[in-house]
């Protein structure tokens, strides 16, 4: 059981990485929407470094977004989903596989260049290490909420925009704490308690998203 | 509950019930809001201009009241499988997304002579705005989905899942508030409201309950007429070519 949630995961983080570098395109989504802020507000450094963390995190939300289609769309079209509800691992497990495969192919990935994009937005120098660890603490929320969506979604025609809908509204939460977690910490007013929220967001998602995405998986393949 | 969940009783109980709903929505409004609007004192503070809590907070009220209605019914529609309960929390969707819209309109008319502007990013705004973006979400899926019977399923899961997680948005958003923006200019209600104005409020209240349940019916009653019509089509257009 536990080999084979292995092996799946090992799968979907091979396809990620190799078929399409997926990854890397992700990656290059996110820093050109951060490279577009300081286009729109004004090249002024006080007011980058103001923004900066916001705009990291804004920019890894929508950069996370725009890679969960992915999650099952592929899957659900050459009939391997099918094979995963008919298979031994029980759907949930197989849904949360899903899951930890975004979370390294497409979270990980904006978390490691996310030092980069602070040095250009002239962010706080005690703020990098706060922003990886609440990116580290938050982002398994952005990919689990986001397998809920996906897993609605797979088996419409068009459903980007409607996926986009769903979600964002249930990444407020991740975005408040997480941007507030590196702003307190900065100031040094404790980051601590924003922190361990994120925490609880990533622990909560977890535990239902097995059965909101298993129950819309099995809705799909009807 | 059982009972009512046949489309066929549905609908003789609610050409009972709705006929009434109706008169008793017309008539608490109007004392309602005539009460409000034209009895009630002026607040020693804001003047006249206050009166317009009289729409406003049914408004908000009705707003989360009727995404908890929509809760309900969607859990009901997955687990006992009733098409009475989809449709109960499909009909309530539009209604809710005009009674958030509503109170973010009035509540920004307010603020423009009260604040200074329509609109700033209090917690409570911020909140209800996600609860419309919420609302927008679930009406996008039965847009987008075909088949009635699948739409209520994934319908019915975004409307649980965004009931989770509307009190943990709703909290994280007040958290987000005392970080950024001084203590808001709204002083907390409650109690403090004079009775004379208490009333009609209270009563403003009761006629947008009504309203909700008049037009739910309404719309329920739509809907399910409509299926008849679509499944006599299809009979229709079966025995047509069955002819043909």
């Amino acid at each position: 059981m536990i080999r084979l949630f292995w092996l799946l995961s090992k799968r979907d983080i091979k396809i990620g990485w190799h078929g399409g570098s997926t990854s890397s395109m992700v990656v290059a989504f996110f820093i050109i929407v951060v490279t577009l802020f300081p286009l729109g507000v004004g090249p002024e450094q006080n007011m980058l470094a103001r923004i900066s963390v916001g705009v990291i995190w804004v920019a890894a939300l929508l950069s996370c977004l725009l890679s969960l289609d992915r999650i099952f769309q592929a899957d659900f079209e050459d009939g391997t989903l099918d094979q995963y509800a008919l298979g031994p691992l029980s759907l949930e497990l197989a849904v949360i596989s899903k899951a930890l495969a975004h979370w390294v192919t497409t979270s990980l990935p904006l978390i490691l260049i996310s030092p980069l994009l602070g040095i250009l937005m002239n962010m706080d120098d005690r703020a990098f290490l706060p922003l990886i660890y609440a990116m580290l603490a938050g982002s398994p929320a952005l990919s689990l909420i986001g397998t809920i969506g996906a897993s609605l979604t797979v088996s419409l025609k068009r459903g980007g925009v409607l996926l986009s809908l769903l979600i964002l509204p249930l990444y407020v939460p991740v975005l408040i704490f997480g941007v507030m977690a590196v702003e307190a910490s900065v100031l040094g007013t404790g980051g601590n308690a924003p922190l361990l929220i994120l925490c609880a967001i990533t622990l909560f998602s977890l535990a239902i998203t097995p059965w909101a995405a298993a129950a819309a998986v099995k809705l799909a393949l009807e | 509950m059982h009972k009512f969940a046949n489309p066929a009783r549905f609908l003789r109980i609610s050409k009972i019930i709705t006929p009434w709903c109706f008169i008793l929505t017309v008539v608490s409004m109007a004392v309602g809001l005539y009460w409000g609007l034209f009895i009630a004192p002026e607040d020693y503070q804001m003047g006249s201009a206050y009166r317009i809590i009289f729409v406003h907070v049914p408004a908000s009220y009705m707003s989360m009241f009727v995404y908890g209605f929509m809760a309900v019914a969607s859990a009901v529609g997955i687990i006992w499988k009733h098409p009475l309960a989809d449709q109960s929390a499909r009909a309530a969707a539009p209604i809710g997304a005009i009674f958030t819209a509503l109170a973010l309109f009035t509540g920004s008319l307010w603020g423009k002579p009260m604040w200074g502007t329509y609109w700033i990013w209090d917690a409570r705004l911020t909140s209800e705005l996600v609860l419309l973006f919420l609302y927008f979400g679930y009406l996008g899926v039965w847009e987008a989905i075909e088949d009635t019977a699948k739409a209520a399923r994934v319908a019915a899961i975004v409307a649980l899942v965004g009931a989770i997680n509307l009190p943990i948005i709703k909290f994280s958003v007040d958290w987000w508030n005392t970080l950024h923006q001084p203590a808001s200019i709204m002083k907390s209600g409650g109690a403090s409201i004079h009775p004379e104005m208490l009333w009609p409020l209270l009563i403003c209240i009761l006629a947008f309950n009504l309203y909700f349940v008049t037009v739910i019916l309404w719309r329920i009653e739509n809907l399910i007429i409509r299926r008849q019509i679509r499944g006599l089509q299809i009979r229709l257009a079966e025995e047509g070519q069955n002819h043909g």
